[in-house]
């Protein structure tokens, strides 16, 4: 895959004599322009592109947000409120931040769903979809906290349920709990110290990402087939393939988050946020943003004591080794077949592993009473089965479907077969994925 | 086999969808279980819908509504509900001069100082006052209010809104529905002339609203009644239009850039629909020799 | 690129790149716009611009500050011999010949009259913060008993010139008026 690499030297006479002292010419041309990329990815690949964006988009406008935010109790909430009404554009800056990180998170759900079923996590890409997995840790701290900033009532009483999680540890919970919030309760050091690690933490994650696109180059992309790249026939060149690729699926990314900024500005947030904290009264039920619901109906599942386990700490343990699974999937995965194309029952269960966790993210929403308790155990159990039990047995007893020599073998004849009907061998073809 | 598998997968979508139908449905049917003068989940009823102005993708304020609505909200909400965070200069979005509004604001007292002695004083109200509430504090107004202090309005009308539930939540996506809040607050003001059902226990001072989002009854007696506040451009004077006016007035001040946030979002939408199928275009022409 | 020279009509395909790429940068600059226009000052800050001043306490040869768009105005009751000493300057000797207030046209000279308001020559109202760096002069100090800036020496008579030193223009008069012989609305 390196071939070819740093055998570039500029066209022009300052580009040689930049890049002779700093080669970042010949970076950005081996990375972004020469880099060979599968010619069979789908839209399902350009989300990684979608993703840098709007990282790229939520730092501009968290920034520009913290020159109008105060972080103190008595006037975060009106300085948000302040930018909404008094500063030019506020009030666009400000939805294109708080829907921004939702589309954060439905794009990097969409990433996470993708390797999954792919099996972009195999080997050799173990330490790519770690990466991976610690931007999406990083992202969810990152949003939880920028939750808390505009002090409404959801984000006092999310900020005192999430940092109650860790009183459940046994011994030093406490201790713990008073070291993040900096009191006894939610209050203004924690506020303070939320807002520091709000502006921190996305350049931590664009430090990983860093890290990730790198692993990325050094392994090359997965492909719909999952079958390793062969000959040079099976790429193409990053730009200008995979950059109108990418930019395509963008645009239409980013018209569905225009479409909620401009016209569904609040739908997914909680009308409890408009209303300023209030230490001394609880909403009637506090639901997290909509991305965390699924690990919240996890943690509300757990409604019985496991041997010395409590619940308290059941739930904490069950919410946080929900997390811990996605680190574990390269490992717990022993297909030797990567793409779920040709894995038919793995396929299955994937989609039933998609649905189970909608299932369990409408569960979160729902009041944690009758028949829901029920439900979001049996799910959560399913949840867990799919990682522990159904990816390591199905890979020792799945027979998998043939697979195509090479990408452009399948690529041939998959467009063989749209073009002609059905022929014998179209069994063996991918899957269509536009 | 692969036919076996897909409607296998079908199958297991389909069966969690029903499960959260059975599940929703189980909610009522649990309500009823607890009888109906018993009931567990609030609001008892759901908030009307209306058709409001502001509504859809191309909606805009009614500013003759909002003029109403502010009169309403000026001669009977605000002795008790403050209104912190609307600035009389923004009135003149309703459609009021620049005088118009100075002698609005004119007609408030502000409290401010220290003068050049260290002294407070009073003046008159200027444009770049905010409306001055009722009470000294949250805890003068608790006192006032039988314990609860009255909630404050600017926000209102964004704070409050009932679950929509599944599947409506999906729905209204494509219906653009955001008028939860105006809906629940006119719903909740046109609400209180219903009786209770029989042997439901009413607390002492409290008032049966089966549209209360936080109990069977609340605090607040019925603010309105038929010809309290006079219109002058004959719009009928009831409860009913009471309410839906000072709803839409509330929607205005939570939400005062609606407008312009409706007209930005339609040349975006415009603008990225053209440059995605030029995107398009291009993305075809530029894969249209490689096989993929 | 090569790739892409198909059989296609060559016009035709780079009109679309042309179009797409200008579409892009359209939409680039339609979205850089809200960023830079947000730090412009906000509503609540603009209807703040205008103050206003009761001077009636002010006897000839006093001055009171106020704080107009977080700067300081001066106010000054001039005495008899302040103004005749601001009437009896040549505009050839000034340093910078236009009247800077904001009250009259760009270009009207630096007379003292025009330093001040028709009708109430005795009053200065004018930023008192220096042209040169924007330090804020001592009031009636410096060599011709006006105002002297103490950061980098600049000189200023009683009607706020630029007399000598490093400052390049006029103290600024800003937009003012006398609602009534003893209120000032400045702004």
């Amino acid at each position: 895959m390196s071939e070819g690499h740093s055998t570039y030297t500029p066209k022009t006479g300052i580009g040689r004599w930049f890049d002779a002292r700093l080669p970042l010419p010949r970076l950005v041309y081996d990375s972004f322009i020469a880099y060979p990329v599968p010619r069979n990815l789908n839209y399902a690949w350009t989300f990684g592109g979608i993703l840098s964006i709007m990282l790229v988009a939520q730092i501009l406008t968290g920034i520009v947000l913290a020159m109008h935010y105060s972080d103190t109790t008595g006037l975060a909430f009106d300085s948000v409120e302040k930018i909404m009404r008094d500063v030019n554009n506020g009030w666009l800056l400000r939805y294109l931040h708080s829907n921004g990180a939702s589309f954060f998170f439905i794009a990097v759900y969409v990433h996470i769903f993708r390797g999954l079923y792919y099996g972009s996590y195999k080997a050799p890409r173990e330490l790519l979809w770690i990466l991976g997995c610690i931007i999406y840790l990083l992202m969810m701290a990152t949003g939880f906290m920028g939750y808390v900033l505009p002090w409404g009532q959801m984000s006092f009483w999310g900020a005192t349920v999430i940092t109650g999680f860790f009183t459940a540890i046994p011994l030093v919970g406490d201790w713990i709990q008073q070291l993040l919030l900096g009191g006894f309760a939610v209050d203004n050091p924690t506020l303070n110290r939320f807002f520091a690690l709000h502006y921190l933490l996305p350049f931590m994650i664009a430090g990983v990402v860093v890290l990730h696109v790198w692993a990325l180059h050094v392994t090359g992309q997965n492909n719909p087939t999952g079958i390793d790249v062969k000959s040079k026939t099976d790429t193409v060149a990053f730009t200008p393939y995979a950059t109108i690729k990418d930019a395509l699926g963008m645009v239409v990314f980013l018209l569905v988050f225009a479409y909620f900024v401009f016209y569904l500005p609040n739908y997914l947030g909680h009308p409890d946020n408009y209303t300023v904290a209030n230490p001394l009264k609880t909403p009637a039920h506090i639901v997290p943003e909509w991305y965390f619901l699924p690990f919240y109906a996890i943690l509300r599942a757990i409604t019985f004591n496991i041997g010395p386990i409590n619940s308290k700490l059941g739930g904490v343990l069950a919410m946080f080794g929900a997390i811990a699974m996605l680190f574990l999937v390269p490992w717990l995965d022993t297909s030797k077949v990567r793409s779920a194309v040709y894995r038919p029952w793995y396929k299955l269960f994937f989609w039933l592993f998609l649905a189970d966790a909608v299932f369990l993210g409408w569960l979160g929403s729902r009041p944690a009473e009758g028949s829901y308790v029920l439900m979001a155990q049996l799910a959560t159990l399913f949840y867990f089965a799919f990682f522990l039990i159904a990816m390591p047995v199905l890979g020792l007893i799945e027979t998998p479907r043939r697979l195509p020599n090479s990408i452009t073998e399948a690529v041939l004849e998959k467009n063989k077969g749209s073009g002609s009907g059905h022929p014998a061998g179209a069994t063996a073809a991918p899957e269509t994925k536009g | 086999m692969k036919k076996l598998l897909v409607s296998l997968a079908a199958a297991g979508l389909v069966l969690a969808g029903a499960a959260a139908v059975i599940a929703q449905e189980q909610e009522p049917a649990k309500t009823e279980g607890h009888s109906e003068a018993n009931p567990t989940h609030f609001p008892i009823k759901e908030p009307k819908e209306m058709n409001w102005s502001f509504a859809g993708p191309f909606g805009t304020y009614d500013k003759a509504q909002l003029q109403r609505g502010l009169k309403v909200y000026k001669e009977v909400c605000s002795a008790c509900h403050s209104m912190n965070l609307v600035a009389f200069r923004t009135l003149a979005d309703l459609g009021y001069s620049e005088a118009q509004v100075k002698a609005f604001a004119a007609e408030y007292t502000i409290h401010d100082g220290p003068n050049d002695d260290g002294d407070m004083f009073d003046r008159p109200g200027k444009p770049s006052d905010y409306f001055t509430p009722p009470f000294a504090n949250e805890q003068a107004a608790a006192a006032s209010n039988g314990g609860a202090a009255p909630p404050d309005m600017s926000l209102l009308a964004k704070a409050r809104g009932v679950e929509r539930g599944f599947p409506r939540f999906i729905f209204d996506i494509f219906t653009q529905y955001q008028s939860g809040g105006p809906d629940y607050i006119h719903s909740l003001l046109t609400g209180y002339n219903e009786q209770p059902p029989a042997g439901m226990v009413i607390p002492e001072g409290t008032h049966y609203n089966p549209y209360f989002a936080n109990g069977v009854s609340l605090k607040m007696p019925p603010p309105l009644s038929d010809g309290q506040v006079t219109y002058d451009d004959g719009a009928p004077q009831t409860v009913d239009q009471y309410s839906q006016d000072v709803a839409a007035f509330l929607m205005w001040a939570a939400e005062p850039h609606l407008e312009e946030r409706k007209k930005t979002g339609f040349r975006v939408v415009i603008f990225m629909l053209l440059f995605g199928g030029l995107m398009y275009m291009t993305k075809r022409k530029v894969w249209s020799d490689v096989a993929h | 690129m090569s790739a892409t020279d198909d059989t296609h009509d060559p016009n035709r395909r780079d009109f679309l790149y042309i179009a797409t790429g200008m579409a892009g940068v359209v939409g680039a600059a339609a979205v850089a716009w809200p960023f830079i226009d947000q730090m412009r000052p906000d509503a609540s800050t603009l209807a703040l611009s205008s103050v206003e001043v009761d001077v009636a306490s002010l006897t000839p040869g006093s001055s009171l500050i106020v704080k107009w768009r977080g700067k300081p105005v001066v106010v000054r009751n001039r005495t008899p011999e302040e103004i005749k000493s601001g009437e009896d300057v040549k505009l050839d000797d000034l340093k910078d010949p236009i009247a800077r207030n904001a009250n009259l046209p760009a270009d009207a000279p630096a007379t003292d009259a025009n330093r001040t308001t028709p009708g109430k020559e005795a009053w200065m109202v004018m930023v008192q913060v220096c042209t040169h760096l924007g330090c804020i002069p001592l009031g009636q100090e410096g060599e011709f008993g006006g105002w002297f800036c103490p950061c980098h020496g600049s000189q200023y008579d009683t009607a706020g010139r630029i007399r000598k030193g490093p400052a390049p223009e006029n103290m600024a008069v800003p937009v003012f008026s006398f609602i009534s012989d003893t209120k000032i609305r400045i702004g």
